[in-house]
């Protein structure tokens, strides 16, 4: 069965139709990618899946249950988690506290074992405590529990997001453009974290990237939008000499020209 | 640098006992000092920032428990009981100290910025005065035209009783403002807030008729104290009789019991303040002040975390008003204007959002400026007035001076300057927030 089933679903903005009637599904255990020229619809998609917006219509199933008219926060709890197209840490405060935040849903301790700070609410903290230092190392960050995230490097900050969102534990990891602004030698690092994700923890992930190599390098899937619309999906061989794929980024110009290259 | 050397002769400062000899020597030298001019605003100050230099020196924790104690518990009671308006300024600090802990968590902690703080503060005085005062038989009477022989509502000792119910009714409050102003952020929240705070205040100006709950503008009195039993003044005048110099009257007793409940009660503001900054709740919302977007994606639900933010900042406010109107025995709308908001809030920034000791030192800062600097500087002023001085080279004698000029009434000028000026050189605050360090056990690379 699969994973997340999202059936046609329409999400407009005015007159404008960011996404329209796009049906896709994903089943457990892939690495997807959803790719498209600017203004496709790719992260409004990602949004109206992580519930910050409503879609006009369709229908969205993750793990059997539907997700839409669920809050964001209800959604995040449902196992999906996801990093944004600009970093969105927490800057002020820690790096190993940015990941306990991301393990907000599964603590338990309730107003009155925080207040009388009981055994099990100790326990309970230094379990999370642990496992974020885990979850650092994992993704490759050493010795900067303490600092704050807005004082790491931009290519530590990438990876701290990552560990924040594995950190809930999720079923479903939505990555958007994690790879962004990062030089060669990083992308192929973050690219080996992403299949080392999938197949050390079992965590699905569907990514929005531009960067070309890494999308054909790590994707069993590619979906291809384009103004809103989903215009083929399939393998990256198939995609790769789709005529559509190839016009819609062609048909753009220069700039496109520059991205058909990199194919 | 300036900066630089001080920090070098901080850290000289800071090696073996010396912290602790600097640490005595000065609580002793404040205590003298009051002990011997009781009426030197300036021998306070030494005094007061006796907790200073006691936060910052590097001592062991029970050093600096123990001599705050014996600051707190013993030393100010004895000079607060010499000289009264001593004892009026710290207990003024303590109960600011209170609210800027309650606001600290609504706009440090949890970053919405609330400007009708002082709202919540209201609901817990009002709510004293109502129940312990004969306002309940006054329901039917305009003001001014009920008997005089009218009973009292509740017997005084059921204040104790009240500071709880006050804790809970504004924290219900809080949640009731907080429902319908979640969906606003920063200046739009702040704009409703504010409006909500002049509401609370309106109300209790108006809510003399049709039924008098409020006795309007002139507010409530008498309200009732907590009694205090014989023995204890006994027990305090045999005991303390030789170092104050005389016996203590119970009148006076009572601003001292008030100052030991306003304490109770921020040290119990500042142990649920650091217990709960330090566990899930606390994360969340800083993580809500930090980025709203990113917090909900974490699966954090904003409404509740703000719902809670707002209902604990508010109860803090509560306990404190009840503590107030008891203290006083007099409520007026008066006492809950928008300028209170303001005060309170400018202590939270002055001091550093988000910090405890920051918010504790920016609440102390402020009312002594209040009520000791400006106020000295009125009287020195007026002083001068009446005297034949005259400045040099310009030639103007001081009896000339507008009696308009008076630095007492330049409150508002005076949170406008510090906030001001914080923003410039320090927008952090005196004592900036800082995040915990946490060890890690980890095993070594080898």
């Amino acid at each position: 069965m699969a994973l997340l089933e999202i059936a046609n679903i329409t999400k407009t903005f005015g007159g404008l139709k960011a996404i329209s009637d796009v049906t896709f599904s994903l089943d457990k255990g892939r690495i997807v990618s959803i790719i498209g020229p600017n203004g496709a619809g790719k992260t409004t998609f990602f949004n109206t899946l992580t519930g910050i917006y409503k879609p006009d219509s369709g229908t969205i199933k993750f793990n059997g249950k539907s997700m839409v008219g669920l809050r964001p926060d209800q959604i995040a709890a449902s196992g999906i988690s996801r990093t944004f197209q600009n970093i969105r840490l927490f800057p002020d405060m820690s790096v190993i506290e940015n990941i306990l935040v991301g393990m907000h849903i599964h603590l338990k301790q309730s107003a009155l074992q925080t207040l009388l700070r009981l055994p099990s609410f100790k326990k309970e903290e230094d379990e999370a405590e642990k496992k974020a230092a885990e979850l650092m190392e994992y993704v490759g960050l050493k010795r900067v529990e303490n600092e704050l995230a807005k004082n790491l490097p931009y290519g530590a900050q990438r990876r701290l997001e990552i560990a924040r969102a594995l950190a809930a534990d999720p079923m479903l990891l939505l990555l958007d453009e994690p790879a962004a602004g990062m030089n060669p030698q990083e992308t192929e690092d973050v690219t080996r974290l992403f299949r080392d994700i999938r197949s050390d923890l079992g965590i699905t992930i569907l990514l929005i990237e531009h960067d070309m190599r890494v999308v054909m390098n790590i994707s069993e899937d590619i979906c291809v939008m384009d103004y809103g619309v989903k215009i083929a999906q399939g393998p990256p061989s198939e995609i790769r000499n789709n005529t559509r794929v190839i016009e819609a980024y062609l048909g753009r110009g220069a700039v496109a020209g520059q991205h058909e290259e990199k194919m | 640098m300036v900066s630089t050397y001080f920090k070098e002769l901080f850290d000289r400062a800071n090696q073996g006992l010396l912290p602790y000899l600097i640490v005595t020597a000065h609580i002793f030298a404040g205590t003298f000092l009051v002990y011997t001019q009781p009426r030197s605003n300036l021998a306070f100050l030494v005094l007061i920032t006796s907790f200073l230099s006691l936060y910052f020196f590097r001592t062991s924790i029970r050093f600096k428990l123990v001599a705050g104690a014996v600051l707190a518990l013993v030393i100010i009671p004895i000079v607060g009981v010499r000289n009264i308006f001593y004892l009026e300024v710290i207990f003024q600090i303590s109960v600011f100290a209170a609210l800027a802990l309650g606001l600290n968590i609504v706009v440090g902690f949890a970053g919405l910025l609330d400007l009708g703080y002082v709202a919540f503060y209201a609901v817990g005085a009002y709510l004293w005065a109502f129940f312990g005062s004969q306002q309940f038989y006054v329901l039917h009477y305009a003001p001014g035209t009920q008997p005089s022989d009218l009973p009292f509502l509740l017997p005084g000792d059921a204040f104790y009783m009240f500071i709880v119910v006050g804790i809970i009714i504004a924290g219900i409050t809080g949640i009731i403002l907080g429902l319908p102003v979640l969906r606003l952020r920063g200046d739009y929240l702040a704009i409703v807030t504010l409006g909500f705070g002049e509401v609370i205040r309106v109300l209790a100006n108006n809510l003399d008729k049709p039924l008098n709950f409020t006795n309007g503008p002139q507010g409530i009195t008498p309200i009732q104290r907590p009694t205090m039993p014989d023995f204890a003044v006994d027990w305090f005048n045999t005991v303390f009789r030789g170092v104050v110099g005389h016996d203590v009257s119970p009148a006076n007793l009572y601003n001292l019991m008030f100052y030991v409940y306003a304490l109770i009660v921020i040290i119990i503001i500042i142990f649920v303040t650091r217990r709960l900054n330090d566990s899930k709740i606390g994360r969340a919302w800083t993580a809500v002040r930090e980025d709203e977007t990113a917090a909900i994606a974490q699966g954090i639900p904003l409404v509740r975390m703000k719902l809670t933010a707002f209902a604990v900042g508010a109860s803090f406010a509560g306990a404190m008003g009840v503590l107030l109107a008891a203290s006083r025995t007099f409520i007026s709308p008066e006492s809950f204007s928008f300028m209170q908001s303001i005060g309170v809030l400018s202590m939270v920034i002055l001091g550093g959002a988000g910090s405890i000791p920051g918010v504790i030192l920016g609440a102390a800062t402020v009312t002594i400026l209040n009520l000791q600097v400006l106020q000295g500087f009125s009287l020195y002023l007026n002083e001068l007035r009446q005297s034949n001085a005259v400045i040099p080279i310009i030639n103007f004698a001081w009896k000339d001076l507008s009696t308009q000029l008076d630095p007492a009434k330049y409150q508002r000028l005076l949170f406008g300057l510090i906030l001001i000026l914080m923003m410039i050189f320090r927008p952090a605050g005196l004592i900036p927030a800082s995040r915990r360090k946490r060890e890690l056990d980890r095993k070594e690379p080898k």
